[in-house]
């Protein structure tokens, strides 16, 4: 019989997961993924982990319950650092040792250092150590990556020309929305796993699509284009994540594309409190670009959500509508 | 140049003496206060951490002095402490202070921008005056750390409560006014012997509690409320997980030669932790197994609201406590935190840790039938 691996639908999920999900059904397992967030998964999450973590930590140790019980092993990987000279959130670096100590009766997790801080030369040592926990045939595993790597260049492919993987899924084309003109376009900020997964991000991508948005999110701009601006940072930003957003902020200043920004953010995210927070004030000092910010957690209502995207929306449309130049102190 | 810094513990002192050894004209900022948390909130981004709005309400306390200079340390990540530099100046310009930020990062590689840096702070490019001033800072640093030892065995022991923060506080004021290394060490030294020959009450039975968590709440008295006067009152000799002392030898003069005196610790997270994840989560999570060795009767971990690896370490510490049978109590800070609630838990959980002793004890004396 098969392996039986869980993925759960968190975290770095959205950005990775074809990548996995080809690599271990080419190397001859079962992929299981954890049905997509509800509100059964959110509360068995937030019972089992410490209550000053994160929204999307939360989540995650919901998918794991939801899968513990019916997989052989679940895939943590210990995600320390993906580019040279940047890490990850410190909560994904602790993460197979978080879910470990919170939640009881796991099967054995794949938890795998994934580090390229120094160098990536050790690259393909960290993609056998990954597939052992199947095969011990270094040619098959080989082989597996390789298929596993087009699978990922086709989904990241799919996500620049505006296909947005909700839940995993890939959307509709974006083009249809164009159809029936978009008037304004949004720039989406956050992490992939808030703006991708329907429920914690209370749907947000399709309540804007509703509105008629066109929706821009960093996976949109060209990476070459973005690390290029972040390259001209004063410091250079160690989180790839702030990299890929502060290089964006930069990049829509210049452009002056966007009719607003809007930032999703989880309440207590060390990261966002210093991205979002520069993200914000250069966009409101450089750019003259209207700014939402909207902090989730699991208490969130999504009447007060849905109040200020409206509040926001008529606000950009106005500002086009009646905007006159003149100055308001004569 | 006016040369302004932001406060960490007893820090201040050995910072002060480098500076004035450099002959660098150095502003103190004021002792930390509600009014410097005030600022400090009042500009600062909601959900950062709460070092960063203490750095902030220093640094503008500085600024009504006249400082025109910010000297900070940094570091390359994963903790969000590496990108305070860069947001402070930020948020100081914002404010219409357009000062000059003197930033110590660990060089990784590029020794040029670092050493420009130190010529640029200290004004001379002879490295000898240079390596003899951060010489005798650090020595200020382990004459100061030791003190805090002392007064750490003293409280509890100490017959009239309050005497041995009488001569610190003492010490505290004294030191503003005095100036370089002679001076300021003579005064530490004085001190030390004052508070050595407090008389000590030989009947007081003493609870020993490990203090873990993020380095910048444990060390400065005004974030965690003045944690180790507290309970050095209550009869509780504390001991900490980190130093600035340890910290500073460890990061600056021992890493970049790849050595390190934290193995022993390394070695002890490595079950719960087997990697380092920014911050110290690895020194809380391996210095709250040393302390649960040496036989400590609890630990209480600090941290300030949203710090990342303290949180990660917190999900593990219920299995250290169970592990070990060792009482366990997290306190997390910030700008809301209350005294009287924060007390009233630091006394429930020292007459647990008392209770405990006492039941051990009773049961050794039935068994021994």
């Amino acid at each position: 019989m098969a392996i039986k691996i869980g993925i759960p639908r968190g975290l770095w999920f959205y950005d990775y997961y074809p990548l996995w999900k080809t690599f271990y059904e080419e190397l001859g397992a079962e992929v299981i993924l954890s049905n997509p967030t509800n509100k059964k998964l959110l509360d068995q999450g937030v019972k089992n982990t410490v209550d000053e973590a994160c929204l999307p930590v939360k989540i995650f140790n919901g998918h794991v319950m939801d899968l513990k019980d019916r997989v052989d092993y679940i895939f943590v990987p210990k995600m320390m650092s993906v580019y040279k000279k940047e890490y990850i959130c410190p909560k994904f670096c602790g993460l197979p040792e978080m879910v470990k100590h919170s939640v009881s009766g796991l099967p054995p997790l794949i938890d795998t250092e994934i580090n390229f801080n120094k160098s990536r030369r050790h690259i393909m040592n960290t993609v056998y150590q990954f597939g052992s926990y199947v095969t011990k045939n270094p040619l098959k595993i080989r082989n597996a990556y390789k298929k596993a790597l087009t699978a990922y260049h086709d989904y990241k492919n799919q996500i620049s020309q505006g296909r947005l993987p909700i839940d995993g899924k890939l959307s509709h084309d974006h083009n249809q929305i164009k159809s029936n003109p978009a008037n304004k376009r949004i720039a989406l900020l956050g992490h992939t796993y808030h703006l991708y997964d329907s429920f914690g991000s209370m749907n947000i991508i399709e309540k804007l699509k509703e509105y008629g948005v066109e929706i821009l999110v960093p996976e949109m701009i060209n990476m070459k284009v973005i690390n290029e601006r972040a390259a001209t940072l004063e410091k250079k930003m160690f989180w790839s994540y702030g990299r890929k957003v502060l290089g964006t902020a930069l990049y829509l200043q210049d452009q002056q594309q966007i009719d607003g920004a809007i930032y999703v953010s989880a309440f207590g995210c060390g990261i966002d409190s210093i991205v979002g927070d520069l993200f914000e004030r250069w966009t409101r000092k450089n750019a003259d670009i209207p700014f939402l910010l909207i902090t989730i957690d699991e208490h969130t209502g999504e009447a007060g959500v849905n109040t200020r995207l409206e509040a926001f929306i008529d606000m950009i449309d106005w500002r086009k509508r009646d905007e006159g130049n003149l100055s308001a102190h004569g | 140049m006016k040369v302004t810094f932001p406060h960490m513990g007893n820090q201040y002192m050995a910072t002060k003496v480098l500076l004035d050894e450099l002959n660098v004209e150095n502003i103190l900022p004021p002792e930390c206060s509600k009014d410097t948390l005030e600022i400090g909130t009042k500009y600062s981004p909601e959900s950062i951490c709460l070092p960063l709005k203490i750095n902030i309400g220093n640094y503008i306390e500085s600024i009504r002095q006249g400082a025109d200079t910010i000297l900070i340390s940094g570091s390359c990540g994963p903790c969000r402490f590496g990108y305070y530099s860069i947001q402070q100046k930020e948020i100081l310009s914002e404010l219409g202070h357009d000062l000059n930020f003197i930033l110590f990062d660990p060089p990784q590689g590029d020794y040029k921008t670092f050493l420009g840096r130190i010529f640029q702070l200290t004004g001379t490019k002879n490295p000898y005056k240079i390596i003899r001033a951060l010489a005798k800072g650090t020595k200020i640093l382990y004459q100061i750390d030791a003190l805090d030892d002392l007064a750490y065995y003293k409280r509890p022991r100490q017959k009239q409560i309050g005497e041995v923060d009488f001569y610190l506080e003492k010490l505290h004021k004294e030191i503003r006014n005095a100036k370089g290394y002679h001076e300021v060490s003579q005064l530490i030294q004085k001190t030390r012997d004052q508070v050595m020959t407090i008389e000590e009450d030989p009947n007081k039975e003493i609870i020993k509690v490990g203090i873990v968590g993020e380095i910048y709440t444990i060390i400065e008295p005004f974030v965690n409320l003045n944690v180790e006067r507290k309970l050095g009152e209550m009869g509780v000799e504390i001991e900490k997980s980190l130093k600035v002392s340890r910290w500073l030898t460890e990061h600056l003069y021992l890493h970049p030669l790849g050595i390190t005196l934290e193995k022993e610790i390394t070695e002890a997270a490595k079950p719960y932790m087997k990697t380092m994840i920014g911050g110290h989560a690895r020194e809380t999570i391996g210095y709250s197994v040393k302390f649960a060795k040496e036989g400590f009767d609890g630990i209480i971990q600090i941290y300030p609201f949203t710090c990342m690896p303290e949180i990660v370490a917190q999900s593990i510490m219920p299995t250290i406590e169970k592990d070990f049978d060792i009482p366990y109590l997290c306190f997390i800070v910030d700008e809301l935190t209350g005294d009287a609630g924060y007390t009233t838990r630091l006394e429930a959980f020292v007459d647990l840790l008392k209770r405990r002793r006492e039941m051990k004890r009773d049961e050794k004396l039935l068994s021994g039938y």
